[in-house]
């Protein structure tokens, strides 16, 4: 089965760029994508910039509407991503808990839609 | 087919279902992986047994006919689903052949899997204990909503929920990895203490008995892990209650601890429970089963250890904070002889258990004991229309009257 690991986090609460523990987390998440490709569960996976940098977009009445920012203001935000391909969901997480940024956000394990369960 | 026969086809098949019906299911879902398609697939199988055994007889083995027929039936089901058409033809292989009807036991016990799925972590506490209740205890939606003190239509959805998540979410169905397993063997060992609760509190009204069945549960769970101290102490906890159960009742009434004829008691499961439970505590890794089994030990003795007990709720409510703890030693205290603190206590607990029927009976009892009959009558009242069996209605019912005209 395929997951998604959707990363949440609050950039205040994450180790900041130049600190040590910055350094730990990045070898982690160099040791974790390490780990990822040697299992051979890996699939897909980003790093997302800030929401500072988002836009969100809608269409209504046959307008789009353009504005600034993420779909949802909430405190943590959408960080990252992994698509891994396991057999169950309590081997998704086992890798969701490895996740550096468990540590100081939440890792949200979500099952991809399978659109064809009959495998033909 | 004649009235008498169509009756006694239909009392040998509730017998059976009520007997296995948790086995089949177990077996179905190991096969299918479908809880919604197993059950729904026992449901068919089930109608067919009504017309095909009034017409040719029982079966050698119910059990393994309805497995056989019922494992057809979801093939069935899911070759009339078009995008289901190939799994369908995956699983017809795997019919249980004819072997499987002349021994009962040939249906091997897939129970012990099911719980651990049933009780899985991603899936809400209450959940996993109403899942449980419903494909291994086989309760009604109805029985396990007013064990929840929540709405049948409530409780209705939570379990779809519950189905529908395992299957979309891919929780797997087996016995979690071994640096998994004392986690998910607490949250295995809370349900299957409600699962006996559930049988306790229904008593004999409900003829299935889901006291054996947690029983049985719990037994299994030590052999799976042999040397735990809690899965031991459940067990005990689960012999000790249980060895009370003649004794619970005189006539339609529940008897209470104090009033209760020892000699009903079953005598060698108190030693058992006794003796298991002295192995768990001889590990040194206490935890709230080993406690709750303390205070079944306690209650065991003549007369009871009530100052023991009330201490030991003391200690149960660091691992349980919970306002039913502290009712239950809120009574302890009042056996003890300390009655004035147990009514402040008592008085404390009104808002958050103003549902809890056994806060009621409680608050009757010793508000009759302290001469405050109008509020007593009043409890009992709230008492005798909460209550879950006839047995305590009538036990509550004898109680006021005596009040009323002592």
């Amino acid at each position: 089965m395929k997951y998604m690991l959707l990363i949440y986090g609050a950039p205040e609460v994450e180790p900041a760029y130049g600190t040590p523990e910055f350094d730990t987390m990045m070898a982690g998440y160099a040791a974790f994508s390490e780990r990822l490709s040697n299992d051979g569960v890996i699939r897909g996976g980003e790093g997302l910039q800030g929401v500072e940098t988002a836009t969100s977009v809608r269409l209504r009445d046959g307008r789009v509407e353009t504005m600034d920012g993420p779909f949802a203001t909430t405190k943590e935000h959408l960080g990252g991503f992994y698509i891994i391909d396991v057999p169950d969901l309590d081997a998704a997480l086992k890798y969701a808990a490895m996740i550096p940024s468990a540590s100081y956000g939440t890792v949200e394990v979500r099952p991809l839609m399978d659109y064809n369960p009959a495998g033909n | 087919m004649a009235a008498p026969e169509a009756i006694a086809v239909t009392r040998a098949l509730d017998a059976v279902l009520r007997q296995d019906r948790g086995r089949l299911i177990a077996a179905l879902i190991a096969r299918l992986r479908d809880f919604q398609l197993a059950e729904d697939a026992l449901q068919d199988a089930a109608v067919s047994a009504l017309s095909h055994w009034g017409r040719v007889g029982l079966p050698a083995s119910p059990q393994g006919w309805l497995l056989r027929v019922a494992y057809r039936k979801a093939i069935d089901r899911l070759r009339s689903t078009a995008r289901e058409a190939r799994k369908a033809a995956a699983l017809a292989p795997l019919i249980p052949d004819a072997a499987d009807a002349t021994d009962p036991d040939m249906i091997g016990d897939d129970r012990l899997r099911l719980i651990f799925t049933c009780c899985h972590p991603a899936l809400d506490p209450k959940s996993r204990v109403a899942l449980t209740l419903r494909t291994l205890g086989g309760l009604t939606t109805g029985e396990i909503a007013r064990a929840f003190l929540d709405a049948e239509p409530t409780m209705g959805q939570r379990l779809s929920r519950a189905k529908a998540k395992i299957s979309a979410a891919g929780i797997p169905f087996k016995v979690p990895e071994p640096e998994d397993l004392p986690d998910r063997l607490n949250s295995v060992l809370t349900v299957v203490y409600l699962i006996f609760n559930a049988g306790y509190t229904v008593g004999p009204s409900l003829d299935r008995d889901l006291c054996a069945e947690a029983i049985f549960l719990a037994r299994m769970l030590c052999a799976l892990q042999p040397g735990e101290a809690e899965v031991e102490a459940c067990l005990a906890l689960l012999l000790l209650t249980h060895a009370r159960r003649s004794a619970r009742l005189r006539g339609v009434e529940a008897v209470a601890l104090s009033d209760q004829d020892r000699a009903l008691w079953d005598m060698p499961m108190v030693a058992e429970g006794l003796a298991i439970l002295e192995t768990a505590l001889a590990r040194r890794a206490t935890g709230p089963f080993q406690i709750k089994a303390a205070i079944a030990a306690c209650q065991s003795q003549s007369p009871p250890d009530w100052p023991q007990i009330a201490a030991l709720y003391a200690g149960l409510y660091r691992y349980e904070p919970t306002p039913i703890i502290h009712l239950n030693q809120a009574v302890a205290l009042a056996e003890a002889g300390h009655l004035p603190a147990a009514l402040a206590a008592l008085q404390s607990l009104a808002e958050p258990l103003a549902d809890y029927q056994p806060y009621y009976a409680a608050c009757a009892e010793y508000l009759g004991r302290a001469g405050k009959i109008p509020a007593a009558l009043e409890a009992y009242a709230r008492a005798i229309a909460l209550a879950a069996s006839p047995a305590d209605a009538a036990f509550l019912n004898r109680r006021m009257t005596t009040l009323m005209h002592p």
